[in-house]
């Protein structure tokens, strides 16, 4: 384990930041901690990092306990949301800034800040000021400046927040690649659930201070455990059911089946991601491992490499269905009746 | 056409007129002050040929070469301390969240600088006569200190307020200790505003005649008070001269901020 | 893993928090101590002499406390005074402020930023000039065979300015309008012009866009500039000083003459008090108004 939190909380004042979490991240982990603005992840980043002190609780890293050490004693660095370059160094000082801090001997400096600019493909960029490169540049000296100190956890501010979509995605599989090399752990801060799923090992969703579901990418997207992290993750269709048996429930007038060991009667949510549902014409038979529920077009949203129906079931509830674009692929209008229908297993049965 | 959005030709015309006009209310009088202090004549309103005898008539008067070099002295002293001490309160309120007597000390703070010049005067001639100092050149520098602290302060902590808290805490993070983090990174860039609030200091100080009217003991007149004082007793070209004088320092000292306040653009982002 | 939290009933980071605390006051605590003892202590004696007596060299007595000074502010000579200075500081401020901003409005409309930064820099000249030294060159333009003067007489419009209440009021129109310009030049510079722009999208004229539009936007620079004018005319000095005679005596001038020929301490620290007040009130005022227009 190479970063422990046990019962941490934080409190300013009254208000209550991050609230008794616990997590275990493992050496050599990319771990992301993914919540919506105020959930509480950028608190429990910058206590890792020592830039705040936890109320409560306490922090290990590689089995030291930091709760209330100072960030320049601890083994961690940082990729600051701002990039918090220094505008009145250059990008060779900025990077061996850290080392000069440790009293590293120049000869070495050099090496390893070279080392570390050539590693963030910056080669050529050593003598430019901070405000003479462009924001994907800015994040790369960001990215040299902390991982040239060698820290054994790498904690990153929503580092790619500021870049537009293009380069960010350019620079998510860099970070990957980049991870991979230097084999440390990354503990990465977001708010963007793409971001998230595309580069963790696993995932810690947080909100309001609490932590929700800590899981690979597969299991927080597939098996959800609550309606904020189904919601928050992707998009989801929501419906109210009822169970009647096992293994089975009632969704307006039709009985489907669904996943689930809660007792008949039960009031429950099933949860349908949209692309995992599929229009037919209403005869059309469905497959035998498959539910089937009717309803009629509501819209139709073209969306380029998919289309998007809104289906408006009996009871008034409306289902988002997304279907690949494909040539076979039949187009449905406004007002046609249709059914719809997705695997058994497709479907989430969520107790709240 | 050199207008943005909002105004209509004609208005913008009428504008530039009023504009002039404001321009030449500001300028002729100082230029033509300026221009009478090179004239030959005792007159101050009569050309009488170039000349520079009013200047070199200043440099052999010798009471006012002691008021220039008091106002020296008081300047530099009281811009050196208020520099210092009201660099450090502006990090106590711009960069610590909490501390004892703080909103206090935010209003007093403020306060030397809406307060009218007299009513300064005033309080600190009674405050010095109360414990029993003499009035002397050590008075007024105690009073510039106690006004040009809070316009230092002032300064100081609209710079800090601008630099990202975020640099200080990747200095942290990169094994800096607090003092290394302050002048490797915070020092450096609040410099522009530490010289910035100096340059103000010493021009306020250079300034001041109410105050240090006051204060002042025997002997110890400063430059602006000793001019005040030929004002009042007769005009002649020879204030004119020293008049010019002031203005060029006063040209200088602006030139200086702004040359500071460019590079405050280039080095915040 | 050992756990902290027993040792730390009241949270871990107190301990921190406190070093924090008291390093925030040791910065400030040499500014503090000096302002407490060369302007909060000051204040506070102009407070208590105020209402002390008078000896037989103007120094106050510490004994026989008395409204006595506060009664005088009252007497027809020393309300004159009073409220010749209120009504000229108001005034200035006044006309500061309708000369100031259409010409403050010009700066920040030109269109090129090389320009507006020269115009700039001739408005911080006379700014930063000094005072003393702009106040005498009207002395000089006001004076016999000056350049003003002069003028006066050709066009027939007036005899002689200086040492009249005129004068005065020139002097303090010219010391101070740089004071109203640079704050409502720096909101009007930063103001979002596209604002106006949809303004007269929306059908304003370019007038009613001014009126609903710029003007509220540039009310910071107003208030600013208002109490930077109105608080230094209040307390003029070298202005009615150089420029005034006997009969424009203004507040600043008066409490000065307390501690000099007139010897009165006691009065002046009354007088002083009352500058004091009519300033808190007029910048309180002010802000309390803005805040409710707004």
């Amino acid at each position: 384990m190479s970063v422990g939190l046990h019962q941490v909380t934080k409190r300013f004042g009254d208000v209550v930041a991050v609230d008794r979490i616990d997590l275990e991240i493992a050496d050599g982990e990319f771990f992301s901690l993914l919540g919506p603005s105020g959930c509480g992840k950028t608190t429990t980043l910058r206590m890792i990092a020592g830039l705040e002190f936890p109320t409560e609780g306490s922090i290990t890293i590689f089995g030291e306990e930091v709760a209330l050490v100072p960030p320049n004693h601890r083994p961690v660095n940082t990729v600051f949301q701002s990039y918090a370059l220094f505008p009145h160094m250059t990008v060779a000082e900025n990077v061996a800034f850290g080392l000069e801090m440790r009293k590293v001997p120049r000869e070495e400096v050099r090496r390893r800040v070279a080392d570390a600019i050539d590693l963030v493909r910056l080669t050529g960029m050593a003598d430019r000021k901070p405000d003479q490169l462009s924001g994907g540049q800015q994040q790369r000296v960001a990215l040299a400046r902390a991982l040239v100190n060698r820290p054994k956890v790498l904690l990153l501010d929503e580092p790619l927040g500021a870049l537009d979509l293009k380069l960010r995605q350019a620079m998510q599989i860099e970070l990957k690649d980049i991870q991979r090399e230097v084999g440390i752990t990354f503990v990465y801060v977001t708010h963007d659930q793409e971001e998230a799923l595309t580069m963790s090992d696993r995932i810690c969703v947080m909100n309001e201070g609490r932590v929700l579901q800590v899981g690979t990418p597969e299991e927080i997207y597939e098996r959800p455990t609550s309606r904020f992290v189904a919601d928050f993750i992707g998009e989801t269709n929501f419906l109210d059911a009822v169970v009647t048996g096992p293994g089975r429930v009632r969704i307006g007038d039709t009985e489907v089946r669904v996943a689930t060991d809660a007792a008949a009667g039960t009031r429950l949510t099933v949860m349908l991601r949209p692309e995992k549902l599929q229009i037919h014409a209403p005869d059309e038979p469905v497959a035998e491992d498959r539910n089937r529920l009717e309803g009629r077009i509501r819209h139709r949203l073209y969306y380029g490499d998919a289309l998007e129906y809104e289906v408006e079931l009996p009871s008034g509830e409306v289902l988002d269905v997304r279907m690949e674009n494909v040539p076979s692929h039949r187009r449905w209008g406004p007002g046609e009746e249709v059914a719809v229908s997705f695997r058994h297993d497709a479907a989430d049965a969520l107790t709240e | 056409m050199s207008r943005r959005a909002g105004t209509s030709k004609n208005a913008d015309r009428v504008l530039s007129l009023h504009g002039l006009v404001v321009f030449a209310f500001l300028y002729v009088p100082i230029g033509l002050l300026v221009f009478f202090s090179f004239s030959d004549s005792a007159s101050l309103n009569v050309w009488g040929g170039w000349s520079l005898r009013w200047y070199r008539r200043m440099f052999d008067n010798g009471p006012l070469l002691t008021s220039i070099r008091n106002s020296v002295v008081v300047a530099l002293v009281s811009t050196v301390v208020s520099t210092v001490l009201g660099t450090a309160a502006a990090i106590a309120l711009e960069r610590y969240r909490r501390w004892l007597g703080k909103r206090t000390f935010d209003a007093l703070l403020y306060l030397p600088v809406i307060i009218p010049d007299v009513t300064m005067g005033v309080m600190l001639l009674m405050w010095f006569t109360t414990i029993g100092w003499r009035l002397s050149l050590t008075t007024i520098i105690l009073s510039h200190i106690a006004f040009n602290i809070s316009f230092v302060a002032i300064v100081v902590r609209a710079r800090l307020a601008g630099l990202d808290p975020a640099l200080e805490e990747a200095a942290m993070d990169l094994y800096a200790d607090r003092w290394r983090a302050f002048r490797r990174v915070t020092l450096p860039l609040i410099a522009p505003g530490i010289a910035g609030g100096a340059l103000l200091a010493l021009t306020l100080s250079l300034d001041d005649v109410v105050i240090t009217s006051l204060v002042q003991g025997p002997g110890s007149t400063t430059l602006p008070v000793f001019v005040f004082g030929l004002i009042k007793r007769q005009v002649t070209p020879e204030i004119n001269a020293v008049s010019t004088v002031m203005l060029v320092a006063s040209i200088v000292l602006v030139f200086g901020s702004l040359a500071f306040q460019r590079r405050k653009s280039d080095s915040v982002q | 893993m050992t756990r902290l939290t027993e040792s730390h009933p009241e949270g871990l980071e107190r301990g921190h928090e406190r070093a924090e605390a008291r390093r925030g006051f040791l910065h400030a605590l040499p500014a503090y101590l000096y302002l407490v003892v060369f302007f909060a202590l000051p204040l506070v004696i102009v407070f208590v002499f105020s209402f002390a007596s008078r000896s037989r060299t103007g120094k106050p007595v510490l004994a026989d406390w008395n409204l006595e000074s506060y009664q005088r502010l009252f007497e027809p000579v020393v309300a004159q005074i009073i409220l010749r200075s209120l009504w000229l500081a108001v005034l200035n401020t006044v006309l500061c402020l309708l000369i100031g901003y259409p010409f403050a409005y010009w700066l920040a409309t030109r269109r090129s930023a090389a320009r507006r930064a020269v115009l700039l820099v001739l408005v911080l000249i006379p700014f930063w000039s000094n005072f003393l030294v702009r106040t005498y060159a009207w002395r000089v333009l006001l004076g016999e065979h000056g350049f003003v003067t002069e003028v006066g007489r050709a066009l027939g419009l007036w005899d002689k300015l200086l040492f009249t209440q005129p004068a005065v009021f020139l002097g303090l129109l010219y010391g101070y309008l740089p004071f109203m310009v640079l704050p409502l030049y720096a909101a009007l510079e930063r103001m979002d012009w596209s604002l106006v722009e949809a303004a007269r999208d929306l059908y304003a004229s370019g007038l009613t866009a001014f009126r609903r539009v710029t003007l509220p936007l540039s009310k910071p620079g107003i208030i600013a500039g208002s109490i930077l004018v109105f608080v230094p005319s209040l307390g003029a000095y070298v202005t009615p000083d150089i420029l005034g005679g006997a009969k424009t005596t203004l507040i600043g001038n008066y409490v000065v003459r307390q501690f000099g020929a007139a010897r009165n301490w006691p009065f002046g620290a009354a007088l002083s008090f009352v500058i004091l007040v009519a300033m808190l009130v007029a910048t309180i005022v002010y802000f309390r108004t803005e805040a409710r227009t707004l």
